[in-house]
Formats: structure tokens, sequence, C-alpha cells
């Protein structure tokens, strides 16, 4: 067995918290630049250009790149191999708990969703534990903001919807929320296993860079193609009309039902935080 | 072209903005998000004043991040109005001019917006590093045990917007749409 410590586990989450807010991952600056290349609408090029200076700004000043630091997604990937000195949960929550309150980073925690008692310290944070084979410990972290949060969707199409049934759903989905989100916009799909399994997997969709595409071909051609219509839409930059309204899709799959075709998207703004360190 | 604004604001300035045009806004506004309207709108429920005069003000929605040390406020882009629809109508009818957010608002806004002659303006979301530099003072004025959520009294110089909603019944957001959407 190989030790970990949590101290170790404490210090590294904190920092990704802070890193994760306050740097915007290169895949999305690219994106960025790239766009405002294509945009068509001088509002929408304008507004392109602002993030990218708002980006540089928040990177030079460690400030957040947006108010809204949103609520923690952990996704640990422990190795069979490892023995963690101490409560793996806790160690996480106070990281969270030290990076939130050492990088002057909004508190958007409530305790609970009907007597909404601010927690104070953005914990705690949601956290998917996956066991594998090895000795590591992957600590993959992606704090969330709601205005794009509460603009994603789910539905349990039937396997006869197919292929146009989703691309429909996806559309749908980011025509109904136009400019909420903040657009321009990273989509993340789940397609398959269950209700839940859906969801989760359009999450972790959003941890992939957008340079990277999936490995199945025809799920990168799904990719593509729903990326393409989607700047279709005309929702834009800031939602104030535009052709660069998606900088992504990632679309992650997994078998499912014979009877079923469930669908998540979880849409997210252009700072899709996501990052990943290996202890 | 920019506009100069200055708050507080008149309804007939507004009347000579259209959805699209540009603005720059100096002056006291209020920060104020989902917390502190409920808190607000309960007040007027129990008979007592709000906590600042709503007439010719601008309420922006925002939940800023807490300051560093030397920093007059943390990073403050604007929140998705659409979550204060069910309190705007009710500050409108008092006199609130101005809201500064993100997002659709609901037909119940967008009939008072025409009503009272008042206008919403965008900003840009996911800017609020950018736009905390148009910030040059912050006082939390009221339900400050709301932490990010309390009711804040910002002065703002030159602060970049652009008019999304205008005193007529333009939308901008349906207008920018439908001149880039292809899939008709």
């Amino acid at each position: 067995m190989r030790k970990i410590n949590v101290v170790d586990i404490i210090e590294t989450v904190r920092d990704m918290c802070i890193q994760a807010n306050c740097c915007l991952n290169h895949d999305v600056t690219g994106a960025i630049i790239t766009g405002i290349t294509i945009e068509e609408s001088d509002t929408g090029k304008e507004i392109l250009s602002q993030l990218i200076e708002n980006a540089t700004i928040a990177e030079n000043e460690m400030i957040p790149i947006c108010q809204d630091t949103g609520m923690v997604i952990c996704f640990i990937e422990i190795g069979q191999e490892v023995y963690v000195d101490g409560n793996l949960e806790e160690a996480i929550n106070e990281g969270v708990r030290r990076g939130y309150e050492e990088g002057f980073l909004r508190k958007s925690v409530v305790s609970d969703p009907l007597l909404r008692c601010n927690t104070g310290d953005n914990t705690p944070a949601i956290i998917h534990y996956e066991i594998v084979s090895g000795d590591r410990l992957k600590i993959s972290i992606a704090p969330k903001g709601f205005g794009s949060e509460n603009m994603s969707a789910l539905k349990m199409l039937k396997p006869s919807d197919g292929v146009d049934g989703v691309i429909v759903f996806v559309l749908e989905t980011v025509s109904k929320a136009g400019p909420n989100p903040c657009p321009p916009i990273v989509v993340g799909v789940g397609i398959g296993g269950t209700m839940e399994k859906a969801a989760l997997l359009a999450k972790k969709s959003l941890l992939r860079p957008l340079n990277e595409t999936s490995n199945l071909p025809h799920i990168a051609e799904l990719e593509k193609t729903l990326l393409v219509k989607i700047n279709e839409l005309g929702i834009g930059p800031g939602g104030l009309g535009g052709n660069i309204t998606s900088l992504g899709v990632n679309v992650e799959v997994y078998p499912t039902h014979i009877a079923g075709l469930p669908v998540a998207v979880n849409l997210s703004c252009h700072v899709t935080r996501h990052m990943e360190v290996v202890l | 072209m920019k506009i100069e604004l200055t708050t507080p604001l008149n309804r007939e300035t507004l009347s000579h903005l259209n959805a699209g045009d540009i603005v720059s806004i100096s002056g006291t506004i209020f920060a104020a998000r989902d917390a502190a309207h409920k808190k607000m709108i309960a007040l007027l429920e129990e008979g007592k004043e709000l906590p600042f005069d709503v007439r010719n003000q601008v309420v922006y929605y925002v939940g800023p991040c807490p300051e560093k040390p030397g920093q007059i406020i943390g990073s403050a882009g604007p929140t998705t109005s659409g979550r204060m629809d069910a309190y705007a109508p009710k500050l409108i009818e008092m006199g609130l001019l101005g809201m500064i957010g993100k997002g659709e608002r609901s037909a119940a806004v967008k009939k008072s917006i025409l009503d009272f002659g008042a206008v919403y303006f965008g900003c840009t979301g996911g800017a609020g590093a950018l736009l905390s530099k148009s910030i040059v003072s912050q006082e939390i004025i009221a339900f400050e045990e709301l932490g990010p959520e309390a009711l804040r009294k910002l002065v703002v110089k030159d602060f970049p917007a652009i008019v999304v909603l205008d005193a007529h019944g333009k939308n901008l957001y349906e207008i920018g749409r439908n001149k880039f959407e292809k899939l008709k």
C-alpha cells in the first residue's frame, strides 16, 4: 500500500480551487481567440475580446475570472493500493474551505436547499469517487457556476428517437437557455446509462479540454455536428446575437438498457473550470 | 457610439435609449440579488421602508467576491436576472428605473418596464474581474448576514453596459438572435 498524507490532499485541493477560479484554461483561451476571428457580429467580437481582457486581469492579479466561483465538483480516482492516513472526504472539504477563504473566492453554498443558509465556507463539495487499479490518487476539480448549471436539462428519450432525437434535445436545451448561461458556452452531453449516469457523464465531459474530441468516431462526428448546429442558433456571445454561441461540445457515452436512451445536457459558461492533479 | 449615463436616472433620458445602445454608467447604483430582493419585498409586505429609496435608481444584480487586501471589491459581474423577476415589478412600480444583469426577463417584468419607462441593461456575464475595475467604492447598507448577497451601495465610473430592454418594448436578445439565426 502507498500512503498518502491528508495534509497533501488538503493543500492540493486548496491550490486547485484558487488556480481553477483565477486562471482560464488555455484550451478555452484558444477557442475564444479563434472565435473572435469567426464571429460575424461586432458586438459579439467585442464581448469575446472582453473575456480575453478579463482573463488577463484575473490571472495577473489572481482574482476570480467570474464572481460566481461555483460549487466545487470533485472527481476522485483512488487506486486500490492507496492508503489515505485520515478521512479523505474531510480532507477534500478542508481544502475547499481553505481555498475559498484564502483565495478570496465567493462562498456560494447554502446548507439546505429550502432553508437556504449560507455555509460560509463553500463546503460541502460534491464528490464523486471511482476506485481504480494502481497506487495513485487523481483529483479533478471543476468548480461550477450556477448561471449555466440552472439551464441544464435531462430527458429520457426512446431508443427510436436515435441520434436525431439527441440533436433535437441538445438544441432545444441550448435554445431555451438563450443568454442566461453566459454564452459562449461549453456544452457537455451525456448519453446512455441511467438517469443519474447520463447526468454524471455530461458533467464529466466538461473536464475534457476543448481541443480534444471523443475517441469514438461516431461521437466525434456528433460533437462536430452539434457545434455547427448550436452556432447556427444565432444566440452569440452574451446572447446578443452572433455565431459563436458555443466554444465546444463534449459528448460522453455509456452502455444503456434496451428500452432506454437517457440524454443529459450540462451547460457551462466559458470559464469551464477544470484541472487535475495526480498524487 | 457610447452614451454616458449618470445616476440617478430620469425617464426623459431613458426614453431616448434604444435596445443595442452601448452605455457607460457613472454614479451610485445598488447591488442586490436573490436573498436581498426576497428580504426587501418582505419588508414592504410588513409595511416597512426599504433600506434605500428606489426612486430613479439602478439595481445591479450581482453578488461580488470578497475583496483582497487593497482591493475595492472582488470580481463583480452580473448574475442571471430572471431569478429576480418575481420581485422586480414591485420595485419598478415604486420608481426603480434601471436594472443591470444578464439573461432574459419575464413577460411581467417586460410589461412593467414598458408601463413605467424603465430600462434593463445587460453587461458581460463572466467578465467579473474586468467589470470590478469600474467600481470605485462599495458599502454594505443592509442584510450584512447574507454575505455575498448583502445589499450594497456601489459607486461606479464608466461601467460598460448595453441596453437590452428599452422603454419602448424592444428586446436586444430577440433582435440580435434573429439577425444571426440560420436554422429558421
